[in-house]
């Protein structure tokens, strides 16, 4: 499932350069919670892609303004629907899924509006959340969760198998699935046991095609 | 003699430039202007290829005095001279600004109140209606006779975000990139109604004269002053009126009877009386009409996205989360034109409090948002 290929990374962030590798040359690239636009800048500068990102904070906004990247300061629990269908190759969110108030109803739009998606999440299924709830009793906090219950943006965890399941009741195409540790590297026993060992989850998602 | 360091962060001393233009030129309503005047002022140095001007397109009360001062004894300096200055939002050690008074405007370019060149006696009713498009056509002309091949930016508020839209889709060769601050792809019948009952207040006022007031030796003033306050209400948040002025009373008690009370009630009437002395009542019927035309997607079926089809510049837009008048979602409007027609777009909502009036103003995360664009586009530029 996985793809060796690697562009060069000048300084990107691991997981955005991980998502890199699967967005084709030339693409239209829609960012849902593009950040500081570092993603879409790295794309702009060697695969020549365009596109946007969407944002809420304003000093990211600055942030991407700075960086030439066309920023739309939204929100993304206002809904998506001024996007047309089929209007970009790439809708990408990553890590942002289980910040919004439906992460389902957000999935479906991305996979209207994109060809392809690509959605990134830290997965609550790996087996530290899973000992600091089960044995200790506490809500995790680790490198890929570093927050407290209390002031978490996190709403909507979930698991690679959690996940898994949403797609096939959508009749989403998993079309890769990439899980890597905290560090973003993966290894045999990710790819054996995801849920298990992986922290954080990328997929590549695309309508079911039908016949 | 006043010097630039007299007035630390400003332009300094500044004076107005005229354009001379024998026209004919043809006008949106079908008549002509057989010649006229544009008045301007400018900030800044053209560099040497002429690749670092910006235009700025002024709203509805504006003029060509965006900055500076015009003697020592000014009490106020330009109306935007919070953004435009050296190292301003607006920076003039790397830009050279060009801020043109609109056609139909008062003290400044050709209006109702100028001399018709035949009759020799002021316009008065007689100026044709003037649209958008007919002052950005005539901005154009101040381009060309600058020696200017193509404005790093163009940039403006409420209704001169409106001309920015219009230069992108009439040249789109002649502007990089576009800047448009609080203001809407048209106007709603909501909008249009606070006009007209600007506009119906000055018509019956009974000093108007049909527009002829000058030959009078009068001046609509209650008229005009009424069409100011009614404008200054959607001009401000219900948050800031309520911060501002509150219930407070000016006398601190309740008289029982109908002068003026509350504090509200006495800053409006300030800036309506205020108002009279500035501006030309001709003036306000021709801006609140060239406003409820502007709308750039009716020559395409009501399709924004189609209208923006020829734009070639980069899109900066920016609202204001307190602004009634154009709210946050008419520029969203734009925004999504913009996306849909494939165009290049960035889109910062402003968290404010003021209202409209806030892009006059310097909030941190407006001017940093700006100041970053423009950065941007002056670097691409060698400015």
């Amino acid at each position: 499932m996985n793809t060796h290929t690697t562009d060069s990374h000048d300084g990107l962030r691991d997981d955005l350069a991980l998502i890199s590798n699967w967005i084709t040359p030339g693409a239209r690239v829609l960012d849902l919670g593009c950040g500081d636009g570092a993603l879409l800048a790295h794309l702009q500068a060697h695969k020549q892609v365009s596109g946007y990102g969407l944002e809420i904070d304003a000093d990211n906004v600055i942030e991407c303004v700075a960086a030439g990247v066309n920023v739309l300061q939204l929100d993304l629990d206002a809904g998506l629907e001024q996007f047309e269908d089929n209007s970009f190759d790439f809708v990408v969110m990553s890590s942002a899924l289980q910040e919004v108030r439906r992460p389902d109803e957000l999935v479906d739009e991305m996979l209207r509006i994109g060809r392809d998606s690509i959605v990134t999440f830290p997965n609550f299924g790996h087996w530290k959340p899973r000992v600091s709830l089960g044995l200790r009793g506490l809500m995790p906090v680790s490198g890929s969760l570093p927050n407290r219950w209390y002031d978490t943006p996190n709403i909507h965890l979930c698991t690679v198998r959690d996940f898994e399941t949403l797609c096939r009741q959508k009749q989403v195409d998993i079309v890769r699935r990439h899980v890597v540790n905290h560090a973003h590297r993966s290894n045999i026993g990710m790819r054996t046991f995801p849920n298990l060992l992986g922290e954080i989850a990328l997929y590549q998602l695309r309508h079911h095609a039908t016949a | 003699m006043a010097t630039h360091a007299d007035f630390p962060g400003s332009v300094g001393l500044v004076e107005p430039h005229t354009l001379h233009v024998e026209g004919p030129m043809p006008l949106d309503c079908g008549k002509k202007l057989s010649q006229f005047e544009l008045v301007y002022e400018t900030y800044g140095t053209l560099n040497a290829d002429a690749s670092n001007a910006v235009l700025i397109c002024h709203a509805l009360s504006g003029n060509h005095h965006a900055a500076g001062y015009h003697d020592d004894t000014d009490p106020k300096p330009g109306w935007w001279d919070k953004c435009i200055g050296p190292g301003k939002m607006i920076d003039t050690d790397r830009f050279f600004v060009v801020c043109p008074a609109n056609l139909g405007g008062y003290n400044g370019s050709t209006g109702p109140h100028s001399a018709h060149p035949e009759t020799g006696r002021h316009y008065g009713p007689d100026f044709p209606v003037v649209t958008v498009g007919d002052w950005v056509r005539s901005q154009d002309i101040l381009r060309d006779a600058l020696g200017i091949e193509q404005w790093c930016a163009v940039i403006g508020g409420s209704l001169g975000g409106m001309q920015v839209m219009q230069w992108s889709i009439d040249f789109p060769d002649r502007l990089r990139h576009a800047v448009v601050i609080a203001a809407a792809p048209k106007l709603s019948a909501q909008n249009i109604a606070f006009n007209e009952i600007a506009r119906q207040a000055i018509v019956t006022d009974p000093e108007f004269h049909g527009g002829r007031y000058y030959e009078h030796n009068v001046v609509p003033r209650r008229g005009l002053m009424l069409a100011r306050m009614l404008g200054h209400i959607t001009y401000l948040s219900d948050e800031a009126m309520r911060a501002k002025f509150g219930r407070d009373l000016r006398d601190g008690r309740i008289s029982y009877g109908f002068d003026v009370e509350f504090q509200v009630e006495s800053y409006l009437r300030y800036q309506g009386a205020s108002f009279v002395d500035r501006f030309d009542a001709n003036t306000y019927l021709l801006m609140t009409k060239a406003l409820d035309y502007f709308d750039p997607a009716h020559a395409h079926g009501g399709d924004l996205a189609r209208a923006f089809e020829p734009v070639t510049a980069r899109f900066m837009v920016i609202s204001f989360t307190s602004d009634w008048r154009f709210a946050p979602a008419r520029s969203r409007e734009i925004v999504d034109a913009l996306v849909d027609a494939g165009k290049q777009v960035s889109y910062a909502e402003v968290t404010s409090d003021l209202g409209h009036d806030d892009f006059l103003l310097t909030m941190p995360h407006y001017v940093n948002t700006l100041r970053a664009y423009l950065n941007r586009a002056a670097v691409e530029i060698g400015a």
